[in-house]
């Protein structure tokens, strides 16, 4: 394990001083009584991959979720704190949480393509938020959003064969593909390769670098590596606290907590 | 203008407006950028809206003033009817024959002048154009008919303008208020969701309409019948009287029919039960896939048959088998009657042999497979893990699965009205007739009927008591059932 | 289990010490109990078996029918004797036609018209519904009238039964419903080639009637086919939108739960209860009339409900709940994301639940017996108002007549109705191995 030398692959894009993309104060998530999520500080800085790394159960996920309200999907589950995109609070009342997906869209774990065409899945999205005007414009999004999720080559002659039947790996690039095509702020990645094999793994890890330039990325990932590989910043939790969170190659060699460094060096988790 | 054509009018009005509002909220898109400002719906949410509003509101108020103008209406007739008569039997024909005569001139386009003075006058004309009216009418009916349907002419007038002004209006103001961030889509989802939750109160709806149904008519019967005598009388006998006359009393007994409906269920259970369990562990246990999979669905195909096929096979098939094989087997003497209790109950086991046998399979597959292996490996055999393992901790749920069995046993129908007979009598011997509250259900409401004798009121007494045991039956073994499926989850 | 059948004892010999399991007697009891597994079976099936044999047996001849093949002479002295047809058309239509029918039937057999006795086994022999057979012909084409032609008329039902060898000739004579003579007459017309059993299309197009052989299922059918109709309309929607505001939307609450228990409460209340209630809100409540489709249509709606929202909602349960985060994840609303995705995906498993609810409403009998579907209803019902009545009414009301030929034409209804039952739940199987998906 090379963490030095993985951690340098990732040219820190900080700019210290514009002001965050996304914004968590305070956060903490509850499912019925128990609470699963601690009192989260972080900002999440713009046209950056910040990784969310920590043991199972930390509360990676969940605080995830709670970037885009997919919480509110599960009954029971509460979110306190205040997190702002563009210092608007997207729990807000007046927020259509519709709107706030669109803004901020997600990759989950497991590819789930819907059982449809390649095209009507990529479509889908730009349909359901109007965004494209007319048939030509949504060809051109679809088009678009394949060649950047750098499925063009591999789809184009069969855009209308069910997206279910291509391999996983290529999968998750549709799912990419699907995600960016209605034009997302910030994409949230789940795992995004824990199903993968690693040749896939590898090819989705460069996607994500490519894509940073025109998206603000989170993506949380059980691989230390990944996490070394693909982002600027780093937060490590466990337990449903943040721990730890800063530069990415700080954190990966040069760890403040204790805690931190236990997990990095394979100690807990 | 006819209730369906105000009904078509407000649908093309919502049709237009749905058209125009997307129209619009198209233009208002494609003139602002992107990049600014968002619209938050899709153009066809804007439609939708439009149209909700401009069917929804006129279309209930429709419903409203029609229904209020009925009301009105009708009680004008019973006033002025009753200030005529005073005797209600007599009073209720007389408003029949009122809502005719309205009817007849509406029929026949009179109003005003040129409505008939006399009601023999009116019954005359109607009779010309083909229809009849009754003989008894009076003459104080005529202008009470003709001022009844001017009344109906004025709340329609209301009515019907009142819609197409509300369903107008709507549209305008759903147009009005088109703008690039109205959150139409949620609207819009919010009234979808609403008549979601208005179709999920059907089924409580019907469960209301059938108790309130039977329990009204049921307390009518009670009124003129002590329930003490039905639910402890031993002697059915409803005597149909003739229309009118009042001094034949029948008895209402409930007793010989219980009895019947429970011997013949018990019969039913006896014969299904055996059957249908050993056919589910078999199937379950023993057989082989091929055997399974050709054998199930051949067990279930006797689940699909309609009942009035069983209880048709009970009379032309096995009854008569019944009857002439204990002929031949008593020499000459049939014992077992062609309807029978015995005949009925064997039918109807047949019928719940693939009930019993798939209510079980479900309960049986629930027991998990870590108990049988544990049985297994201490070398016992198959069917003494069967009987000895799988089903004692299987039985809460077999014993739920029985009762629901043993409920579609007493409610069941078709197969008693035909093979059970119509004798109500207690009576133990399984191989003579007797009778159920289903087939009396059937008896006293089948032919012409006079709604409001006992005779016929006795039948929903009969059903309020057959949907009581049932529930009863079926709620606890749901329970039974589910808390045995919890036990293992 | 096969190493029940091993010879244990061989294996025991080899063993150190032999010690008793009671393993003779364990095996015998297994082998019992196995026996009793498929005797349960066998009786299972035999049932099934003898049910199916005995309603072919006796229903399969209902499908053909005996008719008599003549030469009529539309007798102008009969039908319009003082030839005012061009100024009166109805006496065309209230001509006396059986007796031409009569005649036709003597002339072919050789037997005098005036010998009375003879003719009034003549008059049995033919059935009634040729007087309507006849008077077409004669309404549609006055020109025939005065010619003669070969025209095919249906034989009484006694002939008919005793052409399909169905009456047994050993009886004495006076214990029959057929003359010696009536026999004789059969066997004459049949050399003579001019008996045939064509296919019986009566059957399925006749409406009431009280001469078997003019009696069939077409109101029936049309009834039927009208209340399917009317079930399909109002339960399908209902019970996609109950189950899907259930299965995606509720909350869980008191509220919910209380939906659920009578749902699951009416899928198992009495079939004759639905009938009741049909006949208190339906026809006492809210007017309708008697005997008319559409309430049979909405009785059998709210009996079918249970059903389809029972499968429903276990189809929309099988579609994983990845599709439902991934639709979720790009920004569809939950309306959108049931619209565009659960549903299409249940869709399947929805229609294959409504076939097998819409097979048992059609089998269903005992409520429609209560809000007076029992009726005579000769002409088919042209709206769902006028009166008609069902499939499996129908049949209950043939089994209640008396006469022979009916017994064949209740088993034979009862193919046609078992019949229709086969293609609903072949339907559901195909449907739901076409469109099976596996996650």
């Amino acid at each position: 394990m090379s963490l030095e030398s993985a951690a340098t692959i990732a040219a820190p894009v900080s700019r210290p001083n514009a002001p965050p993309k996304m914004q968590g104060e305070k956060v903490g998530v509850f499912y019925g009584e128990k609470q699963a999520l601690f009192d989260v500080d972080l900002k999440i800085e713009q046209f950056n991959v910040t990784s969310l790394i920590g043991p199972s159960g930390c509360g990676k996920s969940t605080f995830l979720r709670s970037l885009n309200r997919m919480n509110d999907t599960i009954d029971g589950c509460r979110v306190v704190g205040k997190i702002t995109l563009d210092h608007d609070d997207i729990y807000d009342p007046a927020i259509d949480v519709v709107e706030l997906r669109a803004r901020v869209g997600m990759v989950f774990q497991k590819p789930n393509p819907f059982p449809k065409s390649i095209y009507e899945n990529v479509a889908y999205g730009p349909k359901i938020h109007g965004i494209a005007r007319n048939k030509a414009d949504l060809d051109e999004i679809v088009h678009s959003s394949l060649r950047r999720a750098g499925l063009w080559n591999e789809v184009k002659d069969r855009l209308q064969e069910p997206g279910t039947g291509l391999s996983g790996g290529q999968q998750q690039r549709l799912c990419i593909a699907r995600a960016i095509a209605t034009k997302p702020e910030v994409l949230l990645m789940d795992e995004p390769c824990s199903a993968l094999d690693p040749i896939a793994t590898a090819v989705i890890e460069e996607l994500i670098d490519e894509l940073r330039e025109n998206f603000t990325i989170v993506i949380v990932t059980h691989s230390m590596q990944q996490a070394a590989r693909v982002s600027q910043k780093t937060a490590f939790f466990h337990l449903g606290k943040l721990i730890e969170e800063g530069k990415t190659e700080d954190i990966f060699t040069n760890p403040k907590n204790k805690q931190t460094q236990d997990y990095i060096t394979g100690r807990i988790g | 203008m006819s209730a369906g054509w105000v009904v078509a009018i407000v649908l093309a009005i919502g049709a237009l407006a749905y058209f125009f509002a997307a129209q619009r909220a198209r233009v208002q898109r494609d003139g602002t950028d992107r990049a600014k400002e968002v619209p938050h719906s899709l153009p066809t949410y804007h439609g939708w809206l439009a149209f909700i509003f401009a069917t929804v509101p006129a279309l209930l108020v429709y419903l409203v003033v029609s229904s209020v103008s009925a009301g009105l209406l009708d009680s004008r007739i019973r006033s002025e009817v009753t200030a005529h008569i005073a005797d209600p039997a007599a009073a209720s024909l007389s408003i029949g024959i009122v809502r005719n005569a309205s009817n007849a001139l509406t029929q026949l386009d009179l109003s005003g002048p040129n409505v008939p003075t006399s009601y023999a006058a009116l019954r005359d004309m109607a009779k010309s154009a083909g229809i009849t009216l009754a003989d008894s009418g009076e003459d104080y009916m005529v202008p009470l008919a003709a001022g009844v349907n001017a009344d109906a002419g004025v709340h329609k007038l209301i009515g019907q303008g009142l819609t197409l002004l509300l369903s107008l209006a709507g549209a305008a103001f759903a147009y009005s208020r088109i703008r690039l961030r109205l959150r139409a889509r949620n609207q819009v989802e919010r009234v979808v969701l609403c008549s979601l939750l208005g179709a999920s109160t059907v089924a409580i709806l019907t469960t209301v309409g059938i108790i309130l149904s039977m329990l009204g008519e049921t307390i009518h019967f009670f009124s003129e019948v002590d329930p003490l005598t039905f639910f402890f009388g031993t002697v059915w006998d409803p005597r149909f009287a003739a229309a009118g006359s009042s001094g034949s009393e029948g008895q209402f007994g409930l007793i010989p029919l219980l009895m019947g409906t429970l011997y013949i269920a018990l019969v039913s259970m006896l014969f299904a039960v055996p059957v249908g369990l050993m056919a589910a562990v078999y199937m379950g246990e023993y057989a082989s896939n091929r055997v399974r999979s050709t054998v199930k669905p051949l067990l279930e195909l006797l689940a699909g048959i309609p009942t009035i096929v069983y209880g048709i096979f009970a009379v032309v098939t096995l009854g008569p088998f019944f009857r002439d094989l204990s002929a031949a087997l008593a020499g000459g003497f049939s014992f077992i009657q062609a309807q029978s209790v015995f005949t009925a109950g064997i039918v109807m086991g047949v019928m719940l042999i693939p009930v019993v046998s798939s209510l079980s399979d479900d309960v049986i597959t629930a027991v998990p497979r870590a108990m049988r292996d544990g049985s297994l490996a201490l070398g016992a055999t198959r069917s003494e893990t069967i009987r000895k393992v799988i089903l004692p901790a299987a039985l809460p749920g077999i014993v739920g699965a029985l009762l629901l069995t043993a409920s579609r046993a007493i409610g069941e129908t078709m197969i008693v009205v035909l093979a059970a007979g119509v004798a109500a009598r207690i009576n133990f011997n399984p191989f003579e007739a007797m009778t159920t509250i289903t087939v009396k259900i059937v008896n006293q409401l089948t032919g012409d009927l006079e709604f409001n004798s006992p005779q016929t009121l006795v039948a929903f007494a009969l059903g309020l008591t057959l949907f009581t045991l049932t529930l009863g039956m079926n709620v606890y073994a749901l329970y039974i059932v589910r808390k045995y499926r919890e036990q293992y989850e | 289990m096969t190493d029940a059948a091993l010879p244990h004892a061989a294996v025991a010999s080899t063993a150190p010490a032999r010690r008793d399991f009671g393993l003779k007697r364990r095996h015998a009891a297994e082998r019992r109990f196995r026996l009793y597994g498929v005797a349960a079976i066998v009786i299972g099936l035999g049932f099934l078996a003898v049910l199916l044999v005995s309603i072919v047996g006796k229903g399969y001849t209902a499908f053909v029918q005996t008719s008599i093949t003549v030469p009529v002479e539309f007798s102008a002295e009969i039908i319009d004797k003082d030839n005012e047809r061009a100024t009166n058309p109805r006496v065309l239509v209230s001509a006396n036609y059986p007796v031409i029918a009569r005649n036709a039937v003597a002339k072919a057999l050789g037997v005098a018209t005036d010998d009375k006795a003879a003719m009034r086994d003549i008059a049995k022999f033919v059935s009634d519904g040729s007087r309507s057979t006849l008077r077409e012909i004669v309404v549609n084409d006055p020109s025939v009238i005065g010619t003669t032609r070969n025209v095919t008329l249906l034989a009484a039902a006694d002939i008919d039964s005793a052409n399909k060898g169905q009456i047994d000739l050993t009886v004495p004579e006076s214990k029959r419903k057929v003359s010696d003579r009536q026999v004789a007459w059969l066997d004459q017309l049949k050399q003579q080639g001019a008996v045939s059993t064509p296919f019986n299309w009566g059957l399925i197009t006749f409406g009431a009637s009280s001469r078997p052989e003019t009696a069939g299922l077409g109101v029936a059918l049309v009834g039927s086919l009208y209340m399917m109709a009317i079930v399909l309309l109002c339960a399908l929607p209902i019970g996609v939108a109950a189950s899907i505001y259930l299965e995606e939307f509720a909350k869980k609450n008191r509220f919910t739960d209380f939906i659920e228990v009578n749902i699951n409460n009416l899928a198992a209340v009495p079939s004759i209860v639905f009938g009741l209630l049909g006949l208190a809100v339906f026809i006492n409540f809210f007017g309708l009339p008697r005997s008319a489709p559409i309430v049979g249509g909405l009785v059998l709606t709210l009996m079918t409900l249970p059903t389809i929202i029972i499968a429903t909602r276990a189809a929309l349960r099988s579609v994983p709940p990845s599709i439902r985060s991934a639709a979720l994840g790009i920004g569809a609303s939950r309306m959108q994301m049931v619209f565009d995705h659960v549903l299409p995906l249940a869709m399947p498993g929805i229609l294959t639940g409504t076939i097998i609810g819409l097979a048992r409403a059609l089998g269903e009998t005992a409520p429609l017996l209560l809000i007076g579907m029992v009726a005579f209803v000769a002409d088919r019902p042209t709206t769902p108002l006028d009166p008609a009545t069902a499939l499996p009414v129908q049949i209950y009301m043939w089994a209640n007549e008396a006469e022979r030929a009916f017994v064949e034409r209740t088993s034979g209804a009862i193919m046609v109705l078992l019949l229709f039952l086969a293609l609903m739940n072949l339907a559901a199987i195909l449907l739901r191995r076409r469109f099976e998906r596996r996650w």
